[in-house]
């Protein structure tokens, strides 16, 4: 397969630039965004906030933090409340195990991020965003608060009633979970709520709440910028656009590259993998580990596996057995501890493969294992318990030699 | 302490919202949260100190215990493994002479893990305090680590 | 003209097979109930918030890609849900098994053996072996049995947080939080401190909360039985107002029986040497405290004494004591000086029983029951020894006094009714509704206002309806009109008074008296939701409907009683013309009051 099968695209971290912007960008790629204007703020505010958001419907934009709710829906149920007290959240808390694409995009194009948060104010009529950043990224904090300072006084000439605060995280995984996040910002411990109510009937200190990854955000810009029909030219039916990816493991490129949406895993590995490639991770430690026989037949999509960008490519020389041990340490670490299935079944799962590994139970323990993985799937209170399932059932499925020998 | 926690609030406010902001600017402060500071933020915010440290107890870079001047979370992602991570450790256990999950007796250096802090494209990474250092080597370590004792 | 009110939306769903019409909000565990569908819980407490953490609540609903927790997901239109599906009972099995593996299973060494939530499901599932690797050994337990009260053993927790939620919803103390994530997740207090070190008011209500054994009491079982069967000792024993209503709850009997005759019986057969009331000091109480307030008052009026602290505050709930001792130490001067009717007992036991029996104190063991775990710190306060000894030795909870019962192999159904000995055994309707929230501030006006009056307070035989009932504050005013010569400065003054139960409700009240906001002049505080009947150490489970029965049976009790007003108390008349003198008085300070410890202080 040959490599011109990937598309890649360049809307995320480019277009914004002038040519002169390229001279401006510091070491580390960060973006000196006192060029940006802004102009796509001078539009959207000619705009009806219906018109904006059936836009976004119009796309077929889903969000890119992981989950894939559609964008415009989520919008759309935002703006109906009537209360007039609403936020808009931008969720920078990328956490996922092999997922760094949003570092960039916060290094890079900052700018972008608070105009799609600008945008989704409007369209909401929320006056207040926030952006909830991991506590391992804090380093961007003076660069990112600079931009704002800058965007702030731009988009308050525009015509904008909107503010933007940086909150920060102090190290916790599953604050990714958008209510676990709320729960963080209102001062407490980062317990994901019952669902429903929904962020965006009751979120942040109870009211309406559009929360939405960098990435996402981005993205809303993009589409205003470009039009919705451009926009729906990249991607496949059911993942309309291109993806911010970040690949790493065992690949010759590690990096962040942006692709459209809809690829075949196996022209993905073909770019990036290193020639001896016998697993990718898809979409983290809460992902899908696939196996080289069924790189053809996998899709990178909404239609296929989705994910946040994370990509791990593991070669033949690495043992599943360890990649698996690593996730489930992490999971069992990270789990907020609140529910049953995944407080007690992620340790259960991560003690049960080292004792099959080891001798102490008998191979068909990982029926009984896998059995359970798919009552954690069934009844955890959030993603994070519900996915563990993912990786623990396609590495034990797929390479169970490896888990018994 | 009494005053610390007072300026705070001043900046921050004295709702449960003030909460994580004050509880991180103490550990940025003060290296971690001592009993002392956990009672008096829980009495200015009108919460129970167990409240204070069940919050703070919750997230790894809210330490309750004790840290150096310079904490160093070692990334222990799976691709941070496959790339050299177990070297690391060793090269820092040896010019520090602690174990990880300890703090060198003079109190610069506190040594531990942490998860995935968001560079395996860069991998082995560390954070000393919150900034980051990528692409290690055990060289690179130790000229990074001498930099901070001079 | 009659506006019409919007009805809620109305939702009609389907539980396994069964249409079931309900309004908009509410979860499908409460639809379920109205169809008699039965969901097994473990988090879920319905005096609590709900949590949805334990996940054995979980229902198949028809179309959706999980299951949902019953207790916390909200009906919606046309919703199919089965409770019982294949789906449904493997998750549930599992998340049982699971709390097991992590879950110290000695149920035959454990105090809750018989009356455990998790023993009920495990035995439900059929859960006969070990599907999964045990935990227990890799979580270094910790067992805290430092307070007199309470023992923690996290050995047995499933970490469904109900006492947490207790604690900090209907308490507003918080002692208990949880800590650390993942597998290290657990309840703790600050720093993992004992609850003795702890801002802890002992008041139980964790303990009535807890599904499992990780919350029990202090129990003093094995002591009590000692003393019983040391002839050299004569063990006395008082009996709290509100066991006398929900004893029988652990005995087979229903839920709201007057056992008090029975419950005497059976102590007499235990082998106590004297069985007498806690209700005699409760009206002895009434006096001291009465007598309190009114010289409050004259100093206030009269005396224009600045340095008098007013409002004046009950002392009998310990729990509430520590409460202020930790949280307002500045208004500890506002309490009543009075001990609680069960340290006024034991401090009388040692003193003025010893004397009339002919008794060495030395070899008096003095016994309380009590619907309380606080009173066990109260017992063990360092100033409880004003008779020379230890005022009261040991404090057994209603649910102790259970255990004993039928250890003894004691029928307590058909046990026939005995009355209590004599000193310190008689008691009026007015001690008995100390047991209830409004009881003591109902007790107190009877004789204050007939002190002051010389007449009946103006409320229909006796009822003083308006400082009864479950609310959380209530506030009630009396007129003072017609009083007698001694009192006139008094007359036309309105009494302001407000009642408060459950220790949130207590801050409220006192937040609002040091705000100044408060123009009361007496404030009855119980530290438990519905007052005494509702302690920490009553039967288990507890519930709003279960404490309204208990509290319908005190009041009854009241209204059958011969006597209804403390001051009418015959013994409580002998014992001041004998022993006390007045109340008040010299030998009252030196037994019957006490001082208050400020606890925010190192």
């Amino acid at each position: 397969m040959s490599s011109h099968n990937l598309k890649k695209t360049d809307i995320i971290f480019g277009i914004c630039h002038t040519s002169d912007d390229n001279q401006n960008i510091l070491p580390g790629g960060v973006c000196k965004t006192s060029r940006t204007k802004y102009t796509v703020l001078e539009e959207v505010i000619k705009k009806d906030p219906k018109d904006i958001i059936n836009d976004i419907i119009e796309s077929g934009l889903k969000g890119r933090g992981g989950a894939g709710f559609p964008t415009g829906y989520k919008w759309k149920f935002g703006a109906a409340s009537p209360e007039t007290e609403k936020y808009v959240i931008c969720n920078a808390d990328e956490g996922e195990p092999g997922t760094f694409k949003d570092r960039d995009i916060l290094l890079k194009v900052p700018g972008k991020i608070y105009a799609g948060m600008a945008i989704c104010g409007y369209c909401i009529k929320a006056k207040q965003g926030y952006i909830y950043l991991r506590g391992e990224y804090r380093y961007m904090i003076p660069e990112l608060q600079k931009v704002l300072d800058e965007f702030h006084e731009t988009i308050k000439k525009i015509g904008f009633d909107f503010h933007i605060d940086i909150l920060l995280g102090s190290g916790a995984y599953v604050c990714g979970e958008e209510t676990a996040l709320m729960e963080s910002m209102e001062g407490k411990r980062g317990e994901p709520r019952n669902k429903p109510p929904f962020p965006t009937i009751e979120g942040f200190r109870n009211k309406p709440t559009v929360i939405n990854n960098v990435e996402t955000f981005v993205n809303v810009v993009m589409i205003q910028k470009l039009g919705v029909d451009e926009f729906r030219k990249l991607g496949t039916q059911d993942s309309r656009g291109s993806k911010v990816f970040s690949v790493s493991g065992d690949t010759p490129i590690p990096g962040v590259y942006e692709l459209e949406l809809g690829m075949k895993l196996c022209d993905f590995v073909d770019e990036y993998g290193d020639g001896d490639t016998k697993a990718v991770q898809v979409g983290g430690a809460s992902g899908f580990c696939v196996p080289r026989k069924k790189f053809d037949e996998t899709i990178i999509g909404f239609e296929g596996i989705p994910t946040g960008g994370s990509m791990m490519l593991f070669n033949s020389s690495r043992s599943m057995y360890n990649v698996l041990c690593n996730y489930l340490d992490f999971f069992a670490e990270e789990s907020c501890g609140q529910c049953t299935p995944c407080r007690v079944g992620c340790q259960q799962l991560i003690r049960g493969i080292k004792a099959v590994k080891c001798g102490q139970r008998p191979p068909e323990y990982l029926d009984t294992l896998l059995k359970l993985t798919d009552s954690m799937r069934l009844s955890a209170k959030c993603g994070l318990g519900q996915s563990v399932a993912n990786s623990f059932s396609s590495i034990v499925s797929n390479f169970t030699e490896e888990m018994i020998y | 302490m009494k005053e610390m926690i007072e300026n705070l609030t001043k900046k921050y406010g004295k709702s449960r919202e003030s909460l994580m902001p004050i509880l991180q600017a103490v550990v940025e402060k003060e290296n971690y949260l001592s009993e002392e500071a956990m009672n008096e933020i829980a009495k200015q915010l009108d919460i129970s100190a167990a409240q204070v440290y069940g919050t703070a107890s919750f997230y790894s870079f809210l330490d309750t215990e004790p840290r150096g001047k310079y904490v160093i979370r070692v990334c222990k992602s799976i691709i941070a493994e496959m790339k050299g991570k177990k070297e690391i450790i060793r090269t820092l256990e040896n010019v520090l002479k602690v174990k990880v999950g300890h703090t060198t007796p003079d109190n610069m250096f506190s040594l531990l893990e942490t998860n995935d802090i968001g560079w395996s494209d860069q991998e082995p990474s560390m954070l000393v305090n919150e900034k980051p250092y990528t692409n290690l080597t055990p060289e690179k370590v130790i000229s990074i680590i001498n930099e901070y004792r001079k | 003209m009659i506006l019409k009110m919007k009805d809620k939306d109305m939702i009609n769903l389907k539980i396994d097979g069964k249409n079931v019409s309900v309004e908009a909000g509410t979860t499908i565990l409460e639809a379920a109930k109205k169809v008699n569908v039965k969901i097994p819980t473990l988090c879920y407490h319905p005096d609590l918030c709900i949590a949805g953490n334990c996940r054995v609540c979980m229902v198949e609903i028809e179309g959706s890609r999980t299951l949902a927790a019953a207790c916390a997901m909200p009906v919606d239109q046309n919703m199919n849900v089965l409770t019982n599906s294949l789906k449904v009972r493997t998750a549930r099995k599992h998340n049982i098994e699971l709390l097991l593996s992590e879950h110290n299973s000695e149920c035959t060494k454990c105090y809750k053996n018989g009356n455990c939530e998790l023993q009920d499901l495990a035995a439900e599932y059929k859960i006969t072996n070990d599907t999964f690797i045990d935990l227990v050994p890799f979580h270094n337990y910790t067992i805290d049995h430092y307070s007199p009260s309470i023992i923690k053993d996290d050995s047995k927790c499933i970490r469904c947080q109900r006492c947490v939620r207790t604690c900090e919803e209907l308490q507003s103390v918080s002692a208990l939080g949880v800590a650390y994530k993942g597998e290290h997740m657990k309840i703790s207090t600050f720093l993992e401190k004992s609850m003795y070190d702890v801002v802890c008011t002992n008041c139980g209500q964790c303990v009535n909360r807890c599904p499992v054994g990780a919350l029990v009491e202090k129990n003093y079982i094995d002591q009590v039985w000692d003393a019983i069967y040391d002839k050299s000792k004569h063990v006395v024993v008082q009996t709290a107002p509100a066991v006398r209503v929900a004893l029988g709850e652990d005995l087979g009997l229903e839920n709201g029986e007057i056992v008090t005759g029975k419950m005497v019986a059976g102590l007499r057969k235990l082998g106590f040497d004297s069985v007498l009331d806690t209700d005699f000091t409760a009206d002895l109480t009434i006096m001291e405290e009465g007598t309190e307030l009114l010289t409050r008052l004259k100093r206030a009026l009269v005396d224009k004494d600045p340095t008098v602290a007013l409002p004046m505050t009950t002392s009998c709930s310990p729990g509430w004591i520590k409460f202020i001792e930790h949280q307002f130490p500045q208004l500890l001067p506002n309490v009543s000086t009075c001990k609680s009717p069960q340290q006024m007992f034991g401090a009388l036991a040692k003193t003025y029983y010893a004397q009339e029996r002919n008794l060495n104190p030395a070899n008096i063991v003095s016994i309380s029951i009590m619907p309380c775990t606080a009173k066990k710190f109260e017992a063990d306060r360092p100033e409880m020894r004003s008779s020379g000894y230890k005022d009261v030795d040991f404090v057994l909870t209603t649910r102790e006094l259970a255990v004993m019962l039928k250890q003894a192999g004691i029928d307590f159904k058909s046990i026939p009714e005995e009355k209590y000995d004599s000193i310190m055994g008689q008691s009026t309707g007015a001690a008995v509704i100390f047991g209830a929230t409004g009881g003591v501030m109902e007790a107190a006006l009877r004789t204050a206002y007939e002190i002051v009056t010389g007449r009946e307070v103006p409320f229909n035989e006796l009822n003083i309806t308006p400082v009864r009932g479950m609310e959380g504050v209530k506030e009630a005013s009396v007129k003072i009109e017609g009083t007698l010569p001694e009192w006139k400065f008094l007359e036309g003054a309105t009494l302001n008074t407000a009642t408060a139960h459950g220790l949130v409700n207590a801050k409220k009240v006192m937040e609002m008296v040091v705000s100044g906001e408060a123009n009361y002049h007496f404030i009855e505080i119980m530290a438990c939701p519905g007052g005494c009947l509702g302690g920490g150490g009553q039967p288990i489970p507890t519930n709003a409907e279960i404490r309204m029965k208990r509290s319908d049976a005190i009041y009854r009790e009241d209204s059958g009683m011969p006597i209804r007003k403390s001051h009418e108390n015959p013994e409580v008349a002998q014992i001041y013309k004998e022993f006390l003198e007045k109340p008040l008085g010299h030998k009252s300070h030196q037994l019957l009051h006490t001082h208050y410890v400020d606890r925010t202080k190192k």
